[in-house]
């Protein structure tokens, strides 16, 4: 077991952001923490990584005590938090020869396990890293986290804010550090890489909803589902919000994603109730449910 | 009935010494109109969007937004439009009400249509028990919620959106979008910006910058069709990645 977490609580004044957490993380194993902002994704991140102490509960990382043995867990693991934390009037190289040198390493001696995502920085390497656009200062994170070879590999949202072509990238990235036997921790607000993950938890408030894989979560979506469309968006969320059966009603894409309340739901009598309400051209089908479906589901 | 223009560009360009950061962009956006901004990191997407709302002098072009250039009349767009991005939109360290006071007194607002439409808000979005808190304590889908609403105190032609629901929860950031379309519905012209596809299909337009030029310009169902795939995000990929 690459990562043990047990009953981990921790409360800040008045707010709880963890509330009796436990899961294991298999040894190499790309598992995704998925939830929004305010989850306790970083909490929990900083728990594991020896930097904030858990109110309750106990959590190994690479066979460490997160208390006991902390110092160990920092040789062995790599971070890369949300919020860029290099040096942003070093450069590029300047960094990652610093991080190798705190580290007790050399570039050289580990470069195989970061030249893929180095080589698309090393054009700039002379450059500061508070210069860079957003997508090389993630390359950059990434190789600073890895260049003394860790066991696991922490990464805090690293695609907020990236756009789509950057994110699949990054994730093409993360399936060949993988295979490498890096164990990695992913958090993301973005519900389509969980199905990236090999195992997700989905999480919120503080609480674990459900973990299990991307295809068994789906599976356990409990209702009928149905992408409707009609020709005006908002008009159509408004009768369904209206429709006293609905029990969820989510744009999602051209489609809104609709769920009833019965279970000899007619599509028919929608389809009426639509079309009085002045719907033109309405499409009912169904379809399958999405990894945000489900998490939309068990956070109501 | 055909919709007037609230955004017209023409060939407008910014150059940053030797480079070009916004390339001869050209369109239009009309009243009422969700239109989506899109492109990957470094298009020009931002520098764009500055010049638009009057805090970059273009290097050459046209554009006319609210009926204001934004040449000559940068002051009046910026009174004239509302603007809310993922990184700022409210003060933290102020409550609820005090932001919605100090950014009416920003435009302008009488004390007592602040008072009103500070009632009317807090209303509308249930936010009577946290009314006095500091923004700071509330989660983000909320405050992004508030700062929506407080960018549209002054019943601007146009609200321009940067990236708003970065982050948030899947339903909140539902919740964000039926504001948007019902404020489109009546009238609100909304410019915005998301690396959500998803989102991208619930703009009635959507353009996609590449390298600093608009490289596609359509309705997401003729975008989807024009490069014969099934979602925005495929259209994305294909142009952004060449």
């Amino acid at each position: 077991m690459s990562i043990l977490i047990k009953h981990i609580s921790k409360s800040f004044k008045d707010v709880t952001a963890l509330k009796d957490i436990s899961f294991n993380v298999n040894e190499g194993e790309l598992f995704g923490l998925i939830g929004p902002d305010g989850a306790g994704k970083t909490t929990l991140f900083r728990i594991l990584t020896t930097l904030l102490i858990a109110d309750e509960g106990t959590a190994f990382v690479a066979n460490y005590d997160v208390v006991k043995n902390y110092k160990d867990i920092r040789n062995h693991v790599g971070y890369m938090p949300g919020r860029f934390s290099l040096y942003q009037d070093l450069t590029v190289e300047e960094n990652l020869t610093f991080f190798a040198t705190i580290f007790g390493t050399t570039i050289e001696e580990n470069y195989d396990l970061i030249k893929d995502i180095y080589v698309q920085i090393e054009p700039f390497k002379n450059r500061r890293a508070g210069d860079l656009s957003g997508g090389m200062k993630q390359k950059l994170a990434l190789s600073c986290a890895l260049i003394h070879k860790p066991k696991v590999l922490f990464l805090d949202e690293p695609t907020t804010g990236v756009d789509p072509v950057s994110r699949k990238e990054f994730w093409e990235m993360l399936k060949r550090l993988q295979q490498k036997g890096i164990t990695i921790l992913v958090s993301t607000p973005y519900m389509d890489e969980a199905a990236l993950c090999d195992r997700i938890a989905l999480i919120q408030d503080g609480q674990i909803l459900q973990i299990d894989t991307p295809k068994e979560i789906v599976k356990h979506y409990p209702k009928t589902i149905y992408d409707i469309a009609a020709s005006n968006m908002y008009e159509l969320i408004l009768s369904l919000n209206e429709y006293q059966y609905n029990h969820s009603v989510y744009p999602f894409g051209e489609f809104v994603h609709y769920t009833d309340k019965r279970d000899d739901f007619n599509p028919e009598d929608l389809l009426k109730f639509l079309k009085n309400k002045g719907l033109k051209n309405i499409i009912i089908q169904l379809t399958k449910a999405t990894i945000e479906d489900t998490f939309m589901e068990l956070a109501r | 009935m055909k919709q007037k223009n609230v955004i017209q560009v023409k060939n407008l360009t910014k150059k940053f010494g030797d480079f070009t950061a916004v390339n001869n962009i050209t369109f239009e956006v009309k009243q009422g109109e969700i239109f989506g901004f899109l492109g990957a990191n470094g298009a020009g997407k931002t520098t764009a969007m500055k010049m638009l709302i009057g805090i970059s002098k273009p290097t050459s072009g046209e554009a006319n937004v609210a009926d204001f250039d934004v040449f000559t009349n940068p002051e009046d767009i910026k009174k004239n439009i509302g603007y809310m991005s993922q990184k700022f939109a409210l003060y933290d360290d102020l409550t609820v009400k005090e932001n919605i006071t100090f950014f009416g007194g920003i435009y302008g607002l009488s004390k007592s249509i602040i008072k009103q439409k500070s009632e009317v808000l807090i209303n509308e979005l249930g936010l009577q028990e946290v009314a006095n808190e500091l923004v700071g304590s509330l989660p983000l889908g909320w405050k992004q919620k508030i700062a929506f609403s407080v960018a549209l105190l002054h019943n601007p032609k146009v609200v321009f959106l940067d990236e708003p629901t970065g982050g948030v929860d899947p339903i909140t950031r539902r919740q964000f979008w039926e504001m948007i379309y019902k404020n489109a519905h009546n009238g609100t012209t909304i410019f915005v910006t998301t690396h959500y596809m998803d989102e991208a299909e619930y703009c009635d337009r959507v353009s996609i910058m590449v390298d600093g030029k608009i490289e596609a310009l359509d309705t997401p169902k003729n975008l989807k069709k024009q490069f014969n795939v099934e979602n925005m995000n495929d259209v994305f990929l294909k142009l952004a990645r060449g």
